[in-house]
């Protein structure tokens, strides 16, 4: 098993318009990957084939070594990964809790201990407060923390985070990056990182892809990226 | 004044009738879109259940038996018509999701195979479940307002349903997987839930609902395969005028309902009632589209 997530050739259709095409990605079994581009390219649709939330029209999905292609989506999380959409989507009737729960699904209802709920209220403390709150009443930057808590709290082995910082105010950001940093380092999580920001990106990613039209025009090694390039295909 | 006193208890007692009925087709419009125009059948089967029941208890002891029978007839009805939501679930209405104009046809077309059936082994003719010893007579409150027995077990019944969903939805954590799914269920399966059995699960529970509903329409008077359709357009006005898909909107709106129907059927005739209950509610969804209650999604 050389890498944790690979995907091959894959091509994704709404209707008549393709958004992705031909895209190959190959994610290590450790470390944090992270896939840049404009609004529009294609980074969310891939997240979410990946997720299975899509279906391809083409290409292949392997995870772990084993073709998830024709999986449901809930089978995919329950071999193990995570998922923190775009616009956080927590349950807004649920509470803190509840929503925490929810992420425990995946794990077998006989091993659900609560030690890692704990933990998570540990990790961020802002959640801890008042855990009977009902989620839709948090600020941006609590539910982007509690959708982070609920896809960590049953210890993924792949997470994909589309864009955590988007609308968040700068000292979570902070937070958020420390938690990546860690995650990363520590090995225990590998992270696929939807990212706009490039300081944040280069941060906090090892490697790193970069998306045009629905395809993948660079790749390479954070450290070695040229950002020059990177911020021109960046740039609005 | 007594008579007015009676009218509203009987008002309250068809609420809560109304109200079973209508919470299955609001969860299964809340969680799948799917708007079921076989619950009204459900409910049938529910009352048939009972009556079947009666029938084979006497046969076996050889005379009128319905002291025990009746109150294992509720569990048995809540079983029986939810097994058979989920079969329908599970065979059609499934492969249906996403195409409602196509659900609305299909489970029209199962409601008439479920009226046909029950004629078939039933008969056309209305038949009559007896109820037990103890739930005749009433409960005298001065000197002209007694309270009949069946209508207070009714209500009593229902109360204990409405514990229990209130505990499956809030309590269990099947209940949390069906709410999840409800508020989005993408990001519900993208956590390992799997949508389909919940949809099945929510499907088998508002049919079972409607089963005991139909165990309830036994006490009150005679059942016949089309009962259902009666009562079914009433919870369908509920479950609009309560917001589509809204559990304390539905309990709202099926008092409301049921207490203007008794009052106006009481005040004017049957027909002439309805046609102003209909008139009401239209006018109101006029001021307020959405019903009395709706999901804010931002």
């Amino acid at each position: 098993m050389d890498q944790m997530l690979e995907i091959q050739s894959l091509s994704v259709a709404y209707g008549e318009s393709v958004v992705l095409s031909q895209v190959n990605m190959a994610i290590p079994q450790h470390g944090v990957v992270c896939l840049m581009g404009r609004n529009g390219v294609g980074k969310t649709t891939l997240l979410k084939s990946i997720m299975g939330l899509l279906r391809p029209r083409q290409g292949q999905v392997t995870f772990q070594d084993q073709d998830v292609t024709g999986w449901p989506t809930y089978k995919r999380a329950r071999a193990g990964i995570s998922y923190v959409p775009q616009g956080r989507d927590i349950f807004p009737y649920l509470t803190i809790h509840e929503n925490l729960l929810m992420g425990l699904e995946p794990v077998p209802s006989k091993q659900r201990g609560l030690e890692a709920v704990d933990e998570m209220y540990q990790l961020f403390p802002a959640l801890k407060v008042n855990p009977r709150k009902i989620g839709g009443t948090l600020s941006g930057g609590q539910q982007q923390q509690l959708a982070l808590a609920r896809a960590l709290v049953r210890r993924p082995k792949l997470l994909l985070l589309d864009e955590p910082t988007e609308g968040i105010q700068p000292s979570i950001v902070q937070e958020i990056e420390a938690l990546l940093q860690e995650l990363g380092n520590t090995g225990s999580t590998t992270i696929l990182l939807v990212e706009q920001f490039l300081d944040f990106a280069l941060s906090v990613a090892d490697y790193c892809y970069v998306m045009e039209k629905g395809s993948i025009v660079l790749e390479g090694t954070a450290k070695y990226l040229d950002q020059n390039m990177v911020r021109e295909y960046l740039a609005v | 004044m007594e008579v007015w006193a009676l009218q509203i208890f009987n008002g309250i007692s068809l609420s809560t009738i109304l109200l079973l009925i209508a919470l299955g087709l609001a969860l299964s419009f809340g969680l799948m879109n799917v708007i079921n125009l076989a619950h009204g059948e459900f409910i049938m089967i529910g009352a048939y259940t009972t009556y079947a029941l009666q029938i084979a208890a006497s046969a076996l002891t050889g005379g009128p038996s319905s002291e025990v029978t009746f109150l294992i007839a509720i569990p048995l009805a809540f079983i029986v018509t939810g097994a058979v939501g989920f079969l329908v679930e599970r065979s059609l209405i499934r492969f249906l999701y996403r195409r409602p104009l196509d659900t609305l046809l299909a489970t029209w077309g199962v409601g008439l195979i479920l009226q046909q059936l029950a004629r078939s082994i039933f008969g056309a003719p209305n038949v009559q479940v007896v109820a037990p010893q103890w739930l005749s007579g009433g409960v005298a409150l001065g000197s002209d307002l007694v309270l009949p027995m069946k209508r207070l077990f009714i209500i009593l019944v229902v109360l204990v349903c409405l514990a229990g969903i209130y505990w499956y939805m809030y309590r269990s954590s099947e209940g949390r997987r069906m709410r999840a799914v409800m508020q989005n269920r993408d990001m519900a399966s993208s956590l390992g839930v799997s949508t389909r059995r919940v949809d099945s699960l929510t499907f088998a529970l508002g049919a079972g609902l409607a089963g005991i509903a139909g165990w309830a329409l036994t006490l009150i008077g005679p059942i016949g395969p089309s009962l259902g359709t009666f009562y079914v357009v009433d919870a369908f006005i509920v479950v609009i005028l309560g917001g589509l898909g809204q559990i304390p909107g539905t309990i709202m709106a099926a008092f409301i309902i049921g207490m203007l129907n008794t009052i106006f059927e009481f005040g004017t005739t049957a027909v002439v009632g309805k046609v102003l209950v209909f008139v009401m509610v239209i006018l109101f969804l006029q001021w307020k589209p959405a019903g009395l209650m709706r999901l804010r999604t931002r």
